[in-house]
């Protein structure tokens, strides 16, 4: 028995975090647009503020909206708490800044988003935090990246481009063999498809603003703690288990030792940094988390369709996903990722770049755009496009060829994704 | 705070303050594989407001070292030694599930260190079932898993916490995933053998407070009668849509019914 809820996510996802307003007993959950709430009393007012009681002060610190969205996909995952975020990127940021200040270190995928790369890259070399790409497919070179400076082990769960499968409980166990945390992006996955915490991560981060979502109205993102990891026996970690002097001198692990990595960021991530998500988004975000499990399960459905079509198709020389035989993490993922292995994937067209610009010029349906996990289905020609500077060279070293077309698949009818898509591989 | 009391450190969360002695002073006792945080909130408004407000780490459990002790008069002895090393006289206590078994027993000793005594999520007798005992002594994750269920409220089992982005089962789950080996069968052991709670509840002179959970089922209110009849000075206070881990569910309730009961006197 490893489950303590109660419910299946499809119910929390509807439920978890809210009860009907006590006002006007509104159903759905009320966008509490305020930026500080009316203290009834001074009394009360220092208790907010030095964590004697419950509730809401700022919203760039906590908003009862918010609230709802943190404690619903927390419960959803299957840990102990949640903090929104501005996007995705400020989430990941959120968690770095916590474990971590200059002369710190990352030991992190290679296989990344852009995005987070060059979070990792650039900019946190400035502020004297390091990375260390690796191969996460090969244990024995990431156990030599790590240094006694180490503070994370940070990876996706579908990695990119490429869909590499975490191993997350052979990472885990090695990270923890370390007293190191591992952190997961699982924006690709959703806990719809796998709920990393309960194979071995301390941390998650989504970029809400894709499959959690779902419409494309809103960015945010969400972190999570798994409330497994011992901050205090690790003894790397000091913000957490030393007195913070920014806060009354508290020791977060004897406030808590389940609570210390969230009860840090918030008090100090959100309240200094401030990147703290809208309660408008958190509403709207919301509405998609409502009912990612149908939606989930239909993404699902119509990428099989997709992927099987794309590799019986001459005018295809490969499809990477990793149900297919061919994927490098192929058995794995079967494992893992019985649901599904996300509606994020590439493929390649046997006549290289033009080949893939005429070929997306020719979709009627998918939407040639910079995202994915929207209900509309997108695309993306890399080379042209997010990579366009690259050389052909560089462009494999990343993993991407002159003829990588990204698609991310939505949720229109089956037939009419594949009817598109053969009009457009037809007329090249 | 670290003390040492029968050669062991004891650990004891005092919100960031020193023990002054010219104050009063509340001590906070957790429940069966719990530890101190969860009075955070409640001993941490103590503390600004004129008490010495602790909350303790019994043996074996947080960040307390030893041995899990299975009796409620080995464990009242043991706080009462962590009493006489802080130098501290009269204490006002609250005590949750076990914890409140804890203070029944030393508030009903002769020339007792209780002053003013709460008890919160109780029975007396406490009895646990011979499954979840035996449960707890041979498959304890699932222990912790039955405790769960049976500890929150329908209404906490979808959450909506006082704290703003906290899941309130999953911080309590991993609070009990973190306990030692055999330490929650010991505390089910001291809470099961101890039968002489209502002849204890007789002996407390000093005004005592239930707080008790409209829908506690491993507690539950309506088996409190006898323990309210049996203490001479008891009051009731029973709060609707809580189940037994009261101080999760609506931590700022329990903090204003401290508030009135214990600073009035």
């Amino acid at each position: 028995m490893s489950d303590h809820r109660d419910f299946k996510l499809e119910t929390l996802g509807l439920h978890a975090g809210q009860e009907p307003d006590s006002d006007y007993g509104s159903r759905a959950q009320p966008i509490h647009f305020t930026t500080s709430y009316v203290f009834p009393d001074t009394d009360t007012a220092a208790s907010l503020f030095n964590m004697e009681r419950g509730g809401h002060v700022y919203s760039r610190i906590s908003n009862p909206t918010n609230a709802v969205l943190e404690e619903r996909i927390s419960a959803m995952e299957g840990g102990v708490g949640g903090i929104a975020t501005a996007s995705g990127q400020a989430a990941l940021h959120l968690a770095i800044t916590t474990l971590m200040g200059q002369g710190g270190h990352i030991v992190a995928s290679q296989s990344l988003y852009g995005g987070s790369h060059n979070l990792l890259q650039y900019t946190m070399p400035r502020f004297g935090i390091e990375t260390t790409f690796v191969n996460f497919r090969d244990l024995d070179r990431l156990e030599a990246a790590i240094k006694p400076e180490t503070r994370l082990i940070f990876s996706e769960t579908l990695g990119n481009p490429g869909l590499d499968v975490l191993n997350i409980s052979a990472v885990s166990k090695l990270a923890h063999n370390h007293s190191l945390p591992l952190m997961v992006d699982s924006t690709f996955t959703t806990p719809y498809l796998i709920e990393p915490f309960a194979h071995g991560a301390d941390l998650i981060f989504h970029s809400a603003t894709k499959f959690l979502g779902g419409h494309g109205v809103a960015i945010g993102g969400i972190l999570l703690d798994s409330g497994n990891f011992n901050w205090s026996q690790s003894g790397k970690f000091p913000t957490l288990s030393e007195p913070y002097e920014g806060f009354h001198n508290m020791v977060f692990t004897e406030e808590s030792q389940i609570a210390a990595f969230l009860l840090r960021a918030r008090r100090e991530g959100l309240r200094d940094f401030g990147a703290c998500m809208s309660p408008m988004n958190a509403f709207q975000i919301m509405q998609g988390v409502e009912t990612l499990g149908p939606r989930m399960q239909r993404h699902m459905e119509n990428t099989r369709s997709v992927v099987n079509f794309l590799n019986d198709h001459e005018a295809v020389s490969q499809v990477i996903y990793p149900e297919l035989p061919n994927h490098p993490d192929h058995k794995l993922a079967a494992q893992l990722l019985p649901k599904g292995c996300g509606a994020v994937f590439t493929f390649e067209l046997k006549d290289g770049r033009a080949a893939g610009h005429k070929f997306i010029e020719k979709l009627k349906i998918f939407s040639h755009l910079a995202n994915v996990g929207d209900a509309k289905s997108l695309v993306i020609h890399p080379a042209s496009t997010t990579h366009f500077r690259m050389s052909d060279e560089d462009l494999l070293a990343a993993g991407i060829s002159p003829g990588t077309v990204r698609l991310s698949i939505g949720l229109e009818n089956i037939d009419d994704l594949l009817g598109d898509l053969k009009q457009a591989l037809k007329s090249r | 705070m670290i003390i040492t009391v029968d050669n062991q450190a004891a650990y004891i969360y005092t919100a960031g303050h020193r023990i002054q002695h010219d104050k009063p002073t509340v001590l906070f006792i957790h429940g069966a594989a719990n530890d101190h945080s969860v009075w955070n909130t409640q001993c941490r408004y103590f503390s600004t407001h004129g008490w010495n407000a602790l909350a303790i780490d019994l043996p074996a459990h947080g960040k307390t070292n030893g041995v899990a002790l299975n009796s409620i008069s080995a464990l009242s002895e043991w706080i009462k030694k962590c009493a006489e090393v802080l130098e501290l006289k009269k204490l006002s206590i609250v005590g949750h599930s076990m914890g409140s078994l804890i203070g029944l027993e030393l508030a009903s000793k002769p020339e007792s260190i209780v002053n003013q005594l709460v008890l919160v999520g109780t029975n007396a007798p406490m009895p646990v079932s011979d499954q979840l005992l035996e449960t707890s002594k041979n498959k304890p994750e699932l222990a912790y898993h039955m405790i769960n269920q049976y500890s929150f409220s329908s209404r906490a089992k979808l959450g909506k916490n006082d704290i703003p982005g906290m899941s309130m089962q999953g911080v309590s789950i991993k609070l009990m995933q973190r306990t030692n080996p055999g330490v929650l069968h010991a505390d089910f052991i001291a809470c099961n053998s101890y039968v002489d709670g209502l002849s204890a509840a007789e002996k407390i002179a000093c005004p005592t407070l239930l707080l008790l959970g409209a829908h506690d089922r491993m507690t539950p209110a309506s088996r409190a009668k006898n323990l309210e009849d049996a203490i001479p000075n008891s009051t009731v206070k029973v709060l609707s849509g809580t189940g037994h881990a009261l101080m999760t569910e609506q931590p700022n309730r329990i903090t204003e019914h401290l508030k009135a009961f214990l600073m009035s006197a």
